[in-house]
């Protein structure tokens, strides 16, 4: 890139292209994760971070060396490697003493921190341990979320936003409908939250909806919420905007009934039926004589009325 | 008979129906919550705490999570579906979930200076065709670009007008004249760009850039006064002016030619130096030397007289022989030899 008086110019077509890409678009790119982890890591957490990558592979980077930093402490390191690989999603796994096997995870916007949620690893069972067929990478997951705290609770709520952004992957417009084959299920209870990943069988039911068997997939997660990083509801506010050009302008006169079928209501003007061309005929061609008696004719009962 | 017949076969079909949808149906208090648009349910109903911790924990969760897929497969399943390539797809609806954006929504452009000053006049823009007929060449050419029409740099004869020089190179004048015009365009594109992203706008030379300090001034000043023809050897001063310092030639070298005794003398001494047994002599040196050693004596005794005299004797010692042999070794022909090379020092 050649930096002439402070303005970044790229020298090639394909780093221009690279550069818009990047840009900020009124439709958005999907969300990039990454996945990094701090100066100490178990080896829970490392397989952990590992299998969340699993399930995330396309839209996701696994930052392979130690990268030391403290999210809640500075966010800088973190905002600057998300400006680098334009990830606005992040994973970050750290272990120590105070804080055992820990996991934060976050959402950027405009490459600084809006949300972070420390979660400690209680319990965990990696995908290899489990020894069950597996999704195809890359599958779209369905999320669950049970449990009452998730609405009651603000931190929670905030939360389940956080974990939907997280592994909802791309927005598509259709599914197959037999590659619906992975449920996420998140469980909050008693001041944890479980995280189970399940691979969904059709089975036959005799009507049209199959009946769902779950089979364990891994990983599962036993997670504590530890410390919490919410954004300011201003904040949150801005970055909840949606710009005016996303929802299609609303068309005017166009309404669906609930069959789903089209109406459209027309405007016309009154049609002025002595203009109204009927068929010709011989016999009813008008005759020069004939039209100016017609029209005394008509504009009689007109003068009868300013008459009176 | 037939009658009763038939009753039983619509009783039986009614009790199949109500078992196959036994299969697939799931009883909640509340209803779940579904964003098909991101394949999401949301149960608010509180889970049987009792239930989790009775039973086993992981047989219990998935009972839960079946029991809430199966209403989220459900809901999906209600959704138009189409064949498209011999797969079923369904088409799902917008997400409802509000998700925060990833960056700030675009800007748009701010308007360039022509398009300011444009929209001022109430300039519009018109629409011109791209080809334009050549009456030259019969043939319809591009109007900007490559190959156009009335290309003034590609003429083969040009003539020269009355007034003008006739020795000048009127073709390069005419092609130096359009790459000044590429280049203030190119200029101008960078100026408007910088003035959008909120930038200093780049210039050009010494132009003055925010607040200078008095000697960038003084600098500028002579680069100014230097950059004429005669590289400012004629240039005027004005009064109680003084000359830029710092700038002068830094190495002075004899001419090569010139003061041959001199050189000579210059020679003769390089010689004796070289020839001399003795060693030469640093006079700086030597007295700094001496006077370091003079003042490490004086804050010896000091400390001494402070009365760490018996505890450490081995530094006492070790330092006590050492100053004093340095001072009789090198004190004393330093001060008997101090004066002769010190005409030596003189001269180099």
């Amino acid at each position: 890139m050649a930096q002439t008086g402070g303005v970044v110019k790229p020298k090639t077509k394909r780093s221009k292209r690279f550069l818009q890409n990047r840009e900020p678009k009124l439709t958005e790119n999907w969300k990039n994760t990454m996945i990094m982890k701090g100066g100490n890591t178990s080896e829970t957490v490392t397989h952990a971070l590992k299998d969340i990558y699993a399930l995330k592979k396309p839209n996701a980077v696994l930052y392979k060396k130690k990268n030391i930093m403290r999210p809640f402490e500075d966010s800088t390191s973190m905002e600057f490697f998300s400006k680098k690989s334009d990830c606005s999603l992040f994973l970050f796994g750290s272990h120590n003493k105070k804080r055992p096997n820990n996991l934060v995870f976050g959402r950027m916007f405009d490459f600084h921190v809006l949300d972070m949620f420390e979660l400690g690893i209680e319990k965990f069972t990696s995908l290899i341990d489990i020894k069950n067929a597996k999704c195809a990478e890359g599958t779209k997951p369905m999320l669950v979320f049970a449990g009452e705290q998730f609405e009651t609770d603000k931190e929670y709520t905030r939360l389940r936003s956080v974990l939907t952004d997280f592994f909802r992957g791309p927005c598509v417009p259709a599914v197959r409908l037999a590659g619906l084959d992975h449920v996420l299920h998140f469980t909050a209870l008693d001041g944890k939250i479980y995280l189970r990943s399940y691979r969904v069988l059709l089975k036959k039911s005799g009507c049209r909806t199959p009946r769902i068997e779950l089979e364990e997939m891994g990983p599962s997660l036993d997670l504590v919420v530890r410390r919490t990083h919410l954004a300011s509801d201003d904040l949150y506010r801005t970055a909840l905007r949606q710009p005016k050009g996303v929802k299609p302008k609303k068309k005017k006169n166009i309404s669906h009934d609930t069959f789903g079928t089209k109406y459209g209501r027309l405007h016309m003007q009154k049609q002025d039926l002595s203009k109204l061309q009927t068929r010709k005929m011989k016999g009813l061609r008008k005759r020069r004589g004939e039209v100016a008696m017609e029209t005394g004719k008509t504009r009689s009962p007109k003068r009868s009325k300013t008459q009176e | 008979m037939a009658a009763c017949s038939i009753e039983d076969v619509l009783a039986k079909a009614e009790k199949d129906e109500a078992e196959r949808l036994k299969s697939i149906t799931v009883q909640k208090e509340l209803d779940l919550d579904f964003d098909i648009g991101n394949l999401l349910a949301f149960d608010k109903n509180a889970i049987n705490t009792r239930g989790f911790k009775q039973q086993n924990k992981d047989e219990f969760l998935r009972s839960l999570a079946r029991d809430n897929t199966q209403l989220l497969i459900n809901e999906i399943w209600k959704h138009p579906s189409e064949k498209v390539e011999e797969v079923v797809v369904v088409n799902l609806p917008d997400p409802i979930t509000r998700l925060p954006r990833e960056k700030p929504a675009p800007k748009p452009r701010p308007p360039t200076k022509w398009e300011q000053f444009a929209k001022l006049k109430g300039i519009q823009k018109k629409k011109k065709t791209n080809l334009v007929w050549d009456e030259v060449h019969k043939e319809w050419k591009r109007r900007w670009g490559y190959k156009r029409v009335k290309d003034d740099t590609k003429e083969w004869l040009i003539e020269v007008p009355e007034n003008a020089d006739p020795n000048e190179d009127h073709f390069a004048k005419k092609n130096q004249a359009k790459k000044e015009r590429v280049a203030k365009n190119e200029f101008n594109r960078l100026k408007n760009i910088a003035r959008s992203q909120k930038l200093k706008v780049p210039g050009i030379g010494l132009a003055p850039t925010g607040h200078q300090s008095k000697a960038e001034l003084a600098k500028a000043v002579s680069v100014a006064k230097s950059s004429t023809a005669s590289v400012g050897k004629f240039q005027e001063r004005l009064p109680k002016e003084k000359p830029q310092r710092n700038t002068g030639k830094k190495r002075q070298f004899q001419p090569l030619i010139g003061d041959f005794a001199g050189e000579k003398q210059k020679h003769l001494e390089m010689l004796k130096v070289m020839d001399s047994k003795r060693p030469r002599l640093d006079i700086t040196k030597a007295v700094n030397k001496q006077m370091r050693e003079e003042d490490g004596e004086a804050s010896e005794r000091r400390r001494g007289k402070k009365g760490r005299r018996g505890n450490v004797p081995g530094k006492g010692r070790r330092n006590a022989p050492s100053g004093k042999g340095k001072g009789k070794g090198k004190g004393g022909p330093s001060k008997g030899k101090g004066r002769k090379p010190a005409m030596k020092q003189g001269k180099r």
